[in-house]
């Protein structure tokens, strides 16, 4: 039996019946439409469906769209937009620090938050932070470098 | 792929959710994190009728400190336990062992009731309430039972749990200034389940331990207490003049799993090196 949700999504109040068994990521997908959270493995293995759910990001993949009635969600379409985390697109863009793209939104987001929490990681704990996060096109020395390159220019537009 | 069809209630109360397992029985699976149990959904290794889900249940989440006892509620996420001040002041075990869970987006939603549940035998917080010898409360519509670690992990995936109880709290007593921990694992990426792995906690004497407990995880069906290689080391004053003695005793203590990962033998060899390695890691304080 469907159940009705309501939730904000990238700032927008939305409401839907949904069925229980549908995941949060196949909901932002097939009924809102945004298409920037990816399905990958679907058992919680390779991030690809990274989202944030009030705030903290979790895998879209292993939660049911019912549970989040009455949270916050935030997609990678909604962090793009409000501009957050332009400078680190860019700098993912510069140092091709993506291939096929399919990991990129998950990437993004956790990156981001790894920035938000700590201004000078190192390359380990940047690896460490985007272990969850698999690019089966293995460019991670790429992406590892765009993430200390923008940890690097945000400490100093900050001094 | 995608999960079977199933039904979803979410309680607001702990009494609400006993009822409703009361009722549905075996159909009714708790759902916590749901961290493990997404997964099995989505692969439908697991089918049931109706997931109760407890996230709503404010009561199990809580992390109280008094005296020398700390109590944790089962929803405390593996996040909480890796940031918590009370925990990296009281039973910092826990704290290390919690950060080395997954990765970020897991230990965000994974909680502490439900990996003990889950009784992964490779998973890092039953070793760890093992070690601690903690008491896992559980309640069911029948009153609430206190369940010690060491007779509440039974087998692969499987508890002392009965279908028509929730997992509410977990106590940790003795938690006195003198004790002391030890932690490690092994995997081959960042965020596996490990290989093998050994959480230790112990008290200071002198130079030596006494009390100590070595709880192995990733070795067996289940977390295992390594007895014998414990009582090797336990009140020498440099337990590391006592690794030869306590390495061989592992292999009464242990009987490891041959598996993709690993075979039985470089199991039990890691676990020597993994003694070695968090006993030297433990003492160096002490020196």
């Amino acid at each position: 039996m469907k159940k009705r949700v309501r939730m904000i999504v990238n700032g927008d109040p939305v409401e839907a019946e949904v069925a229980p068994r549908q995941h949060l990521a196949d909901f932002l997908r097939e009924t809102l439409g945004l298409t920037g959270t990816h399905i990958g493995c679907e058992h919680g293995i390779c991030g690809a469906c990274s989202v944030r759910l009030d705030g903290a990001v979790i895998r879209g993949c292993l939660i049911f769209a019912v549970q989040a009635d009455g949270a916050r969600v935030e997609t990678i379409e909604g962090v793009s937009d409000s501009g957050e985390i332009a400078d680190l697109q860019a700098a993912f863009a510069a140092r091709n620090a993506l291939q096929c793209g399919y990991c990129t939104p998950g990437m993004l987001l956790t990156a981001q938050e790894l920035l938000m929490q700590s201004a000078a990681p190192d390359r380990e704990a940047i690896r460490e932070y985007l272990s969850g996060n698999y690019c089966r096109c293995t460019g991670y020395q790429a992406i590892i470098d765009a993430v200390e390159a923008t940890a690097k220019a945000r400490r100093e537009a900050k001094q | 792929m995608k999960a079977a069809a199933f039904d979803y209630v979410r309680p607001e109360t702990l009494g609400q959710a006993l009822h409703i397992l009361s009722e549905r029985g075996d159909g009714a699976r708790i759902l916590a994190g749901g961290q493990s149990l997404a997964p099995a959904l989505n692969l439908r290794l697991a089918m049931p009728e109706v997931l109760v889900d407890i996230n709503g249940l404010e009561e199990l989440r809580f992390i109280a400190a008094s005296d020398d006892v700390l109590r944790l509620g089962a929803l405390t996420r593996h996040v909480d336990l890796a940031r918590s001040e009370e925990i990296a002041h009281r039973c910092p075990l826990l704290s290390r062992a919690a950060a080395q869970i997954a990765h970020p987006a897991i230990r965000h939603r994974g909680t502490l009731g439900g990996s003990l549940a889950q009784a992964d035998p490779a998973a890092e917080l039953p070793a760890c309430a093992l070690a601690l010898d903690a008491v896992i409360v559980a309640s069911s519509s029948g009153g609430e039972r206190r369940i010690a670690a060491r007779d509440f992990f039974l087998g692969l995936y499987q508890t002392a749990l009965r279908p028509d109880e929730v997992l509410t709290s977990v106590e940790i007593s003795g938690l006195s200034a003198d004790r002391i921990y030890g932690f490690a694992k092994l995997a081959r990426r960042q965020g596996d389940f490990a290989i093998i792995g050994l959480a230790l906690a112990a008290r200071r004497s002198g130079r030596g331990l006494v009390d100590l407990r070595l709880a192995f995880f990733g070795v067996a069906d289940r977390p295992m207490l390594a007895v014998r290689a414990a009582a090797a080391l336990e009140g020498k004053p440099d337990a590391t003049q006592s690794m030869r003695e306590a390495r061989a005793a592992l292999q009464a203590d242990l009987n490891p799993v041959s598996d993709l990962h690993a075979s039985a033998a470089m199991r039990l060899h890691l676990a020597g090196v993994l003694l070695e390695r968090v006993l030297a890691e433990t003492l160096e304080p002490l020196r």
